[in-house]
């Protein structure tokens, strides 16, 4: 890991116009992210991780989502001015992603070697022979037994951690700079978990990738993530990195969060959960959205939303009770 | 070696399981339509008038030289269906692939890119469903003259809707699956993903809608030729036969049931295929 800076995303909002008013997804979403680092995105669903995402490379479902405001700059340039043709080149190339189910996110008609080689068809101009070498190349990097046969076969023929393994070789195969992986483990077996998460691991070793990584479980984040952002209803809540979150989570929505997990070790009856539901985010209350469930609201946390405050050295957070402590 | 060996079993499966009869009658217009010219008895526009209204070979007057007898300008019936079938097969086959290709041009670009695409083309096909074809038809005739030309035309302006209309359906389930989006993330332009990613997931439902609509359009061809719309005469086509039949049903039956007979066993026979090919391509009979 270096201390240059690839991707910082300012101010980020997007936002889905619906017939039912306006939904803020994701509304000011700043984090940045370095070179070879690993940035966890956690939180419930719908609280805007998946979205931030899809901001970033530019993937929000027009015309009902826009991004409406922020920049998302990408070594040293704003995607979001970007052209559409300027895009594609980045796509791909230096970004590129990993979706949470693998059974879709292969097309049933192509061999599993035609769509490793789409993006090195689209971006290397390279001769026939070279992309069947490149493909290869990356099956057998993802351990892909005899990648010649596989390659030729289709998508069906594959398990579900083979599949995502392919996804990740497709990923891969224009060594990005950046790789976004929204859950990728998550219709995955705990096994295949694991294998799968090990081999982002080396192959973020090798190539000094970055890649941001949206979860809703702390088990991957503790493998995986050298950083951890917290999000609720559309904003981050808490970021800090991920050994001084587990051992000093000071956001009380963040402190709830990890309440919930059953522990090793520790019997109770009934698992901690938060009570209430995430807030409707086209009609979100003014203050601090987790104010209606937390169990230490103040009356201001109703009026007005936190400032961001530093708790430690990278450890930032937005609640009022940090305030409260200066 | 194994994978191969699987793969032939499946191709024989998959073959013994293809109707015979749909595929054997429209194998046989098929010859004739292509190969008629070679081999009709008589030339299927030779009038010969001392033998009109000359009934089928098994009938009392009928002659072996005219199987399937004569019509009222002494024109053998057996020539004049098999030089019937090229007009209605070509016809077909033409308006199928026109009205095809660019109904799934339209679905492609109204349901890929939506916003104000979708909408102008989406109401474009509805104007055209709505349009009586008859009287258009009627109309064009009027204006361009009857021909093979314009009847084709005719029939791809009414037909292409049809087309975009279902398959721009298929295109919005297919857009939102996932290896769509990943298509767009590894940089694939949008023409890329709509004729590379798209398009060959929408293959089938396009061959089962051209297998039916083939039936139609030559049912259309012949009502159009009925009424004196269609290819004019004395080119040989089933509709304008049936026209000239209807005056003699009393005398000559044979006149008018040869064409009707041939204009049945092709659209039965396509309507058969495209069902089979429907349960066939349908993804939950594909493991079989």
């Amino acid at each position: 890991m270096t201390d240059e800076t690839l991707l910082e995303v300012k101010d980020l909002k997007t936002y889905f116009f619906t017939r039912r008013g306006t939904v803020k997804a994701v509304d000011g979403v700043s984090f940045q992210l370095k070179k070879g680092e690993t940035l966890g995105l956690v939180g419930e669903s719908g609280c805007g991780k998946s979205v931030t995402c899809f901001s970033v490379i530019r993937l929000v479902d027009k015309p009902a989502g826009r991004t409406v405001g922020g920049q998302v700059i990408f070594n040293g340039e704003d995607l979001l001015t970007k052209s559409e043709k300027e895009i594609q080149q980045i796509r791909g190339k230096h970004i590129s992603m990993i979706l949470q189910d693998p059974m879709m996110s292969l097309n049933p008609l192509f061999t599993v070697g035609n769509q490793v080689a789409e993006p090195v068809k689209i971006h290397q101009k390279l001769d026939k022979r070279m992309v069947w070498e490149k493909v290869k190349e990356m099956l057998s990097l993802v351990n892909i037994p005899s990648p010649e046969v596989r390659m030729k076969e289709y998508p069906h023929q594959m398990s579900g951690g083979m599949r995502q393994r392919i996804v990740g070789a497709m990923a891969l195969s224009c060594q990005p700079q950046l790789l976004i992986a929204d859950e990728p483990t998550t219709a995955l077996d705990v096994t295949i978990q694991a294998q799968f998460l090990r081999l982002l691991k080396d192959i973020q070793q090798q190539s000094n990738l970055s890649m941001i990584v949206v979860t809703h479980d702390f088990g991957i984040v503790a493998r995986v993530c050298d950083r951890v952002a917290v999000m609720y209803a559309g904003k981050i809540v808490e970021t800090a990195e991920t050994r001084d979150l587990f051992n000093n989570p000071t956001h009380p929505y963040t402190i709830a969060l990890m309440n919930s997990l059953p522990k090793m070790g520790a019997k109770v009856d009934r698992l901690y959960t938060i009570e209430g539901q995430p807030p409707e985010l086209q009609n979100l209350p003014p203050g601090c959205n987790f104010a209606p469930r937390c169990p230490e609201a103040m009356e201001i946390c109703r009026q007005e939303y936190p400032p961001q405050s530093m708790v430690t050295e990278e450890h930032y957070m937005n609640c009022w009770l940090a305030k409260g402590k200066e | 070696m194994m994978s191969e060996r699987i793969d032939l079993r499946r191709i024989t499966s998959v073959l013994r399981t293809v109707p015979i009869f749909p595929t054997v009658v429209l194998a046989i217009f098929l010859v004739c339509g292509v190969f008629g010219g070679f081999f009709v008895p008589h030339d299927p526009n030779d009038m010969e008038l001392n033998n009109s209204l000359m009934p089928p070979f098994w009938e009392e007057g009928g002659s072996t030289s005219y199987l399937l007898g004569t019509d009222q300008l002494g024109r053998d019936m057996l020539s004049r269906v098999i030089g019937g079938a090229g007009i209605s097969l070509q016809v077909g086959f033409v308006v199928v692939f026109i009205s095809g290709t660019i109904g799934s041009i339209f679905a492609l670009l109204s349901g890929y890119l939506g916003g104000w695409v979708d909408v102008i083309i989406m109401r474009m096909a509805d104007t055209f469903l709505a349009l009586p074809y008859m009287l258009i038809a009627i109309a064009m005739a009027a204006i361009l003259g009857p021909s093979r030309n314009n009847i084709i035309l005719i029939l791809v302006i009414m037909g292409w809707a049809g087309y975009a209309r279902v398959l721009r359906s298929e295109v919005l389930r297919i857009k939102e699956v996932n290896f769509i989006q990943l298509a767009i993330v590894a940089g694939c332009s949008n023409v890329r993903i709509m004729l590379r990613h798209i398009f060959p997931n929408i293959v089938n439902t396009l061959t089962i809608m051209a297998t039916l609509q083939f039936g139609s359009v030559i049912i259309a061809e012949s009502s159009l030729s009925f009424l004196g719309l269609g290819v004019p005469p004395p080119h040989p086509a089933w509709g304008s036969m049936l026209a000239d039949g209807r005056n003699h049903m009393t005398n000559a039956w044979w006149m008018s049931v040869w064409p009707g007979v041939a204009i049945l066993l092709v659209v039965l026979s396509c309507n058969l295929l495209g069902d089979w090919l429907r349960v066939r391509l349908d993804p939950k009979f594909r493991q079989l």
